[in-house]
């Protein structure tokens, strides 16, 4: 459309009173709420926005996102799959060691330890974690994700997704249930119970069961379906896990196993309304990898919070990461624990907003809005914010109370510095202290820092680029 | 309710009930033990249905139901230090669990940040125009989105570097958009006038305008002479310079010449750099719409005479242009020339018609660096001052807005009392003062009070303008200015003055 065939619908930015000006001639107006960028050298901002290579390079990430599928294929060991050397755990969020590590990272560790065999008691186990004689690498740098603590040992078994346009995989752990859980800090010997029943039962359950089917599980159908029954993937799987159920049921009776094993398989996986979020997390995560190594865009691959630090990666700085301090979630509480009680932010689940579900799509589970006292239309605020931080709307996930818009994705570290907006993450809230589990959910948002870093380092690789 | 237990422990009173045929979600009663744990002199509360963790919970902060609970009961546990504060604790869950949360409005309305957000919520797909006005530094990721989204985009900000404006030029030529500015004060497209414009007829002439006031000047008497303009495309001072090469001026007369309303193309600009009004001289050639040149120069120095040449072109006839002559005066001899001017292509209008007659003419924006005034505003002999230069408009609007500066300029030559003819511009239109004759005219008359000072005005506007050309130069004649449509007209004036006085 020629600049010049009418009279325009102006879009203004900045001084209002040459918008009254044209108000005055009877034109349409429509002025921006601009403000100074919430954070970012001028300079590094320019250098970024008039970077000839972005437009494009943001376009084939959102490409890439967009065209990721996730099937289920098979249940396995991690020790098989992630090719975990014998005494090294994979835990959530950047790299970080015992020493730097929170309380419920610290419990996960000495429940990991515990539970492989690798100290018989819980001092034991903090002696050895802390001399160094267990090697602790990210989820994320072994194409997996683990929810809260996010700690995987190798006799843990993990789900193995694919994605089946690339062939490439990712991988998560199974999830535990609620309350004192391993992933939450805790490693009574109530968890440990429960995880040697998920190593010696449900693993195998689920892996034959899986095996069986004859048309692998489309896990991205199901989370987009989620979203269509008031669940966002992150803070809220009922639906998900529900479905879940009605699809591995079938397969999972016909396994060749005694009934009661069959049967606590089944409750277990009924009684557990976050059991979806592990096969959520790696389908996210699969789209998210699909993103990652395009010089020049400026869209976040990774969000993740290891207790200490929350960390992001960007699609066109590689594997880098850029971290600050991570944040302590708001929101409601357990019993009578309070704000005191609440670690920082931690877990590799916030690839779920990464991938624009998720806090990114609060307005299709209004119910998740009241864990920090919010109204429904705070939810649809949230959403309707999200939209001006991310790259792309995702047809594949769409919001029902929008008119069914696709979700806001592929996170725009441009957008996050000139808007000032961070991004919402829905979360868990895991205890202080090693040992305690959850005590309450909420909402959290990253560190500016993390992006400060990012944009710094984007425009420094464009400069040179 | 059944099984309320009241009791006394070591650190307060509590309250322990279990309620039948009571529901409330999770969510909801965490919300309820939060909101009721926070009254003053609540110790403890859990308000949550019965189930085996919660009883674990209850029995953990020492507040166990005892036996027969079961899971569709709804328990109620409150520690609190008194009775006082323990019945009201019980009476606020009661209250909260009754009331009814306030209904879902529409979402609330989520501000636009951005103009890439801004031209993403257009209802219409019709042509569309980004105007940036941000602080300069920040300009350019504004002007991005316009551009990425394969609009045009106004920059009415200064301070954008010339690289970045260069590298927003390709990308806007790439894109087959305009990017008028950076420093893009006047535009009028599709009779819809942007920034510093006046209200003129529409009609076929175009303009490219690398200079604001220098647009207005000829819109203004094209105006006065019936003709109409079709589009004025503001380009930046900048353009016609080495650096930038004239990218958006290339851009702007390649969009009037496919434009059917446009016949003519006037070019206004100061004077631009050799190589590149060359190249542009060549790239107009080639065009099917006529255009001709009204850039400033020591051998062209004469906005006016550009406009009468266009009309004798056109077959037009070159009307009087309005004036108000003043007073029969004459000024003290040895008087200087004082311009004092708003518009920046109108001050070196002035200095390129007065130099041959009085020789050099020192100024903040100079004809030659060596005639830079520095920052001596009132410096003695021919001075002509442009308030619209950037140095002097850092923290306070342009003089067409705010008249403090030149005001003050005014009242310090007459307490000089330099003899002196006084030359200024008033600019009128959209964004202008809506009326500087109410403000020029005390300080003119106390001027002139106090001592011999003739005063010639050049009055930039149109009737049709907010405020009104005439009713503008009736005021400032009371005062004793001599008025002219003109700047060219209103100089030559100020000379004949001058000449008069030697």
């Amino acid at each position: 459309m020629s600049l010049l065939s009418g009279p325009p619908t102006v879009v203004a930015a900045g001084v209002d009173v040459f918008s009254a000006a044209l108000r005055d001639q009877g034109a349409d107006v429509h002025d921006v709420d601009w403000r100074p960028p919430g954070f970012g050298d001028p300079a590094d901002l320019a250098t970024l926005a008039l970077d000839r290579r972005r437009a494009a390079a943001n376009r084939t990430a959102v490409e890439r996102v967009m065209a990721a599928g996730s099937r289920l294929v098979d249940v396995r060991p991690a020790r098989d799959v992630l090719g975990l050397r014998d005494r090294t755990l994979l835990h959530a969020g950047p790299p970080i060691g015992w020493d730097d590590a929170s309380g419920p990272l610290r419990g996960a560790l000495i429940g990991a330890c515990l539970f492989e065999g690798w100290a018989s008691t819980v001092t034991e186990a903090e002696r050895v974690l802390a001399a160094g004689e267990i090697a602790l690498d990210p989820c994320h740098h072994h194409s997996a994700v683990g929810p809260m603590a996010g700690v995987t040992s190798p006799s843990m078994w993990t789900w193995v997704l694919q994605d089946p346009v690339t062939g490439r995989q990712a991988f998560c752990n199974l999830n535990e249930g609620l309350g004192k859980v391993l992933r939450m800090g805790a490693y009574s010997e109530e968890v440990l119970t429960r995880l040697r029943w998920m190593r010696d039962v449900l693993g195998p359950v689920l892996q034959a069961a899986v095996r069986s089917m004859a048309e692998p599980l489309d896990v991205k159908a199901v989370l987009a379906q989620m979203l269509q029954m008031g669940d966002e993937g992150h803070n809220r799987n009922r639906a998900g896990s529900l479905m879940t159920l009605r699809e591995l049921s079938p397969a999972v009776v016909e396994v060749d196993a005694p009934s009661s094993d069959i049967a606590a398989v089944l409750r277990f996986i009924g009684g557990n309304e976050h059991f979806f979020l592990n096969l959520g997390m790696p389908t996210a995560k699969l789209a998210m990898d699909a993103a990652r190594g395009v010089p020049g865009s400026t869209m976040v691959t990774v969000m993740s919070r290891n207790g200490t630090e929350f960390g992001i990666q960007t699609a066109g700085t590689g594997d880098r990461w850029f971290t600050g301090p991570a944040n302590t979630p708001v929101g409601l509480f357990l019993g009578d624990y309070g704000p005191d009680d609440a670690n920082p932010d931690i877990g590799d689940s916030a690839i779920m907003e990464t991938y624009g579900v998720g806090g990114f799509t609060m307005a299709a589970a209004p119910a998740i809005v009241r864990f920090v006292g919010g109204t429904v239309p705070d939810a649809l605020a949230t959403t309707e914010r999200m939209y001006q931080l991310t790259l792309a709307e995702n047809p594949a996930m769409q919001v029902p109370i929008l008119g069914f818009r696709g979700s806001p994705t592929g996170i725009d570290v441009l957008a996050v510095a000139r808007t000032g907006w961070l991004p919402q993450i829905n979360t868990g809230m895991a205890g202080r202290v090693a040992g305690t589990g959850q005590v309450g959910a909420g909402l959290v948002q990253p560190p500016r820092e993390c992006f400060e870093q990012a944009l710094a380092a984007l425009a420094q690789e464009a400069r040179t680029a | 309710m059944t099984g309320t237990v009241r009791g006394v422990t070591a650190t307060g009173v509590r309250h322990v009930s279990l309620r039948s045929g009571v529901y409330a979600d999770s969510v909801r009663l965490m919300q309820v033990s939060r909101d009721v744990g926070a009254r003053a002199g609540v110790t403890a509360v859990l308000v949550a249905m019965a189930t085996p963790l919660n009883l674990e919970l209850a029995a953990g902060m020492g507040l166990a139901p005892g036996d027969g609970a079961s899971p569709e009961q709804l328990l109620v546990a409150i520690e609190a230090a008194d009775d006082d504060a323990l019945a009201a604790a019980v009476a606020a869950v009661d209250a909260a669990l009754t009331a009814r949360e306030r209904a879902a409005g529409p979402a609330q309305a989520v501000p636009l940040r951005t103009i890439g957000a801004g031209l993403d919520a257009l209802p219409t797909d019709g042509p569309a125009l980004a105007v940036v006005s941000v602080p300069g530094q920040y300009a350019v990721a504004e002007a991005a989105d316009a551009i990425a989204a394969g609009r045009s985009v106004l920059v009415f900000s200064d301070g954008v570097p010339v690289e970045h404006e260069v590298a927003l030029k390709q990308a806007a030529h790439d894109a087959g958009v305009l990017v008028m500015g950076p420093d893009c004060g006047t535009a009028i497209v599709s009779g819809l006038a942007l920034g510093f414009a006046n209200a003129v007829r529409r009609g076929p002439v175009g303009l490219v305008a690398a200079s604001g006031t220098g647009a207005q000047q000829v819109s203004c008497l094209l105006d006065v002479a019936g003709v109409g303009v079709s589009h004025v495309l503001g380009v930046g001072g900048r353009d016609l310079s080495e650096a930038v090469g004239g990218l958006a001026t290339l851009d702007a007369l390649a969009l009037l010449d496919a434009d059917p309303v446009t016949e003519r193309v006037l070019l206004v600009s100061k004077p631009p750099a050799p190589a590149v009004a060359q190249s542009v001289r060549a790239a107009a050639a080639e065009l099917s719409v006529p255009v001709h040149s009204a850039a400033l120069s020591p051998e062209a120095p004469d906005l006016t005479a550009a406009v009468e040449a266009l009309l004798v072109g056109m077959g037009r006839d070159v009307p009087v242009w309005p004036s108000r002559p003043g007073p029969a005066e004459t000024p003290v001899p040895g008087a200087a020339l004082k311009g004092l001017y708003s518009g920046g292509t109108l001050a070196d209008e002035a200095m390129l018609l007065a130099a041959p007659v009085l020789g050099d003419v020192r100024s903040n924006t100079p004809l030659r660096p060596e005639l830079d005034l520095g920052t001596d505003l009132s410096a003695p002999g021919h001075v002509v001052v442009d308030f619209g230069d950037d140095a002097l408009t850092v923290g306070r609007a342009h003089p067409m807005i705010d008249p403090t500066l030149r005001l003050e300029a005014i009242s310090n030559l007459a307490a000089r009392r330099e003899p002196a003819v006084l030359l200024l511009d008033v600019v009128l239109g959209y964004g202008a003062d809506p009326d500087p004759a109410h403000s020029l005219v005390p300080t003119l008359s106390a001027a002139r009070r106090a001592g011999t000072l003739p005063v010639v005005i050049a009055l930039i506007g149109t009737e049709a303008d907010p405020q009104g050309w005439s009713r503008q130069a009736d005021a400032l004649a009371a005062a004793g200015a001599a008025v002219f449509a003109s700047n060219a007209q209103a100089t030559r004036h100020a000379l004949d003055l001058l000449g008069a006085a030697r």
